[in-house]
């Protein structure tokens, strides 16, 4: 880790959205251009599929890839966006990482997948079941990339995927056990980690979250880790532990790149932000209409604006179906960081549509205006080409989907 | 010299042949030579605490295995099978 330490004095939030949105402004006058090749990558239980457009109105699907298998996680390198990482496994064999330089032509396999260190005679080691989450390192580090597994484990690649090392300031952290509980106590599916964000100021500076055992920060690119969980809610812990600073279930968090200090978080109980330094979750999904409630699994950013930002509201009563609310999908938007939320279901189902959304599955592109993409676990991709004011059917049968994600090849 | 029977699943890695051969006294290396000559496949069936996964089962002459101890003799046969599940 070279990186030097900032010594520019930080700017305010204010001063840091003013300047975000002057920036957004600029990029936007300077994008009236002829249209870009993109692709929109999805992984699913049965391989990965790649859906090409130039105009976002009329898309064409290009797959399998690894048909079969497993792929949670399928992400273009944005400091060479021809490189695709892929996280695979099937149902039977073991978890590996493929990596293609060439936009999926071809694929090769890591050399090294991501696995925990072989314990010590006597001691019951652990295992990667899956890589559920993939990073692209640092634009400083162009070779880096960053891997979330389940159980809870975070590696490292300095050679583009090829070999990974875990991190062991994380996956030896003496009181990680503590956070997240033994590996059963994990969701159904294992326990995560996910939402590896590094700083685009400072490549030391990291964030993961623990599904379960919350979000945590790293000042020393992952040597060492605390908990960032204040001001968001526990309600299904025991009322003795719901103010502990660990133990929550952060579904997805995402930075903004352009002010870097504000988070957004979707929570197994609601929607929030932060707005560093000031350490403290505000819950803005209280703003959202109560027949609706605020739990859902993405959590997606507008690539040019901080305040705007988009989730995917599913039902989280009784036995959690996290389904959405009353079989009625809709993407819901706030413009303003969270004071208020817009439905944006124009041509989505208006009944009996029981969509699950997962955290990977909701993904932002960087046009003008933005153009939104999700995926549902019954196959079916939506895309909007108008930040989500309408949407419209990209691709209607494929497998159960676990991550979308936009790529400018 | 092992003869090893390979599930549809692993032979991505040998270029599609069902059947291979490696070099060892043991499973534990039998699969290392496996793993020499055909990169990538040892960890997707033993895990890196060296426990055999989940799904698959490794059989010795017809005998399964449950752990990579056991000794091989020249001509003996080992089967790596997954679990008969899907879906």
């Amino acid at each position: 880790m070279t990186a030097k330490p900032r010594t520019r004095k930080k700017p305010s939030t204010r001063a840091a959205l003013r300047t975000a949105k002057v920036n957004a402004k600029a990029k936007t006058k300077a994008k009236a251009s002829a249209p870009k090749a993109l692709a929109v990558l999805i992984g699913t239980r049965k391989g990965a599929w790649i859906l090409r457009t130039r105009d976002r109105k009329s898309f064409a699907l290009h797959g399998p890839h690894f048909f079969g298998h497993i792929v949670n996680h399928l992400v273009s390198d944005p400091r060479d966006p021809r490189r695709l990482v892929a996280a695979v496994k099937t149902g039977h064999l073991g978890p590996t990482v493929f990596r293609s330089p060439d936009f999926g032509e071809t694929w090769k396999e890591a050399a090294r997948p991501p696995a925990f260190a072989k314990a010590e005679e006597g001691q019951d080691g652990r295992a990667v079941g899956h890589v559920f989450w993939l990073t692209p390192g640092h634009p400083s580090q162009p070779r880096v990339w960053w891997a979330g597994a389940s159980p809870h484990g975070l590696f490292r690649s300095d050679d583009e995927g090829g070999t990974w090392s875990g991190v062991s300031g994380f996956n030896d952290h003496p009181e990680r056990p503590k956070w997240s509980g033994p590996d059963k106590d994990g969701p159904p599916d294992g326990a995560t980690t996910h939402s590896i964000l590094i700083d685009p100021r400072d490549p030391r500076r990291m964030y993961l979250g623990l599904s379960g055992g919350g979000f945590f920060t790293s000042d020393d690119a992952g040597g060492g880790w605390r908990p960032l969980n204040k001001g968001c809610a526990m309600d299904f812990m025991p009322e003795e532990l719901k103010n502990q600073e660990w133990g929550h279930d952060p579904h997805c968090v995402s930075l903004h790149p352009l002010m870097p200090d504000r988070l957004y978080q979707q929570n197994h109980c609601g929607i929030y932000r932060m707005d560093r330094p000031n350490d403290v979750w505000v819950r803005i999904g209280d703003n959202m209409p109560r027949t609706v409630g605020d739990i859902g699994f993405p959590m997606t950013l507008h690539p040019r604006d901080p305040d705007v930002a988009w989730v995917f509201p599913m039902d989280g009563g009784t036995v959690w179906p996290r389904t959405s609310p009353q079989g009625k999908p809709s993407v819901y938007g706030t413009r303003n960081a969270g004071k208020s939320w817009q439905r944006l279901d124009n041509g989505l189902p208006r009944e009996q549509a029981w969509y699950t959304v997962k955290r990977q599955c909701m993904a932002a592109d960087d046009g003008d205006p933005v153009g939104l993409y999700f995926g549902t676990t019954s196959g079916a991709v939506w895309n909007s080409r108008d930040e989500g004011q309408s949407w419209q059917n990209i691709a209607a049968d494929l497998p159960h989907i676990y991550s979308v994600t936009v790529a400018r090849p | 010299m092992t003869r090893v029977y390979l599930p549809t699943p692993l032979r991505s890695y040998t270029g599609e042949e069902a059947t291979v051969t490696a070099d060892g006294d043991t499973v534990a290396e039998v699969l290392a030579d496996l793993d020499r000559r055909y990169p990538g496949i040892r960890f997707r069936i033993i895990d890196e605490q060296d426990r055999i996964r989940r799904h698959i089962k490794i059989f010795v002459n017809g005998h399964d295995v449950t752990d990579l101890a056991p000794g091989l003799s020249d001509g003996d046969e080992l089967t790596i099978i997954c679990a008969i599940s899907g879906g």
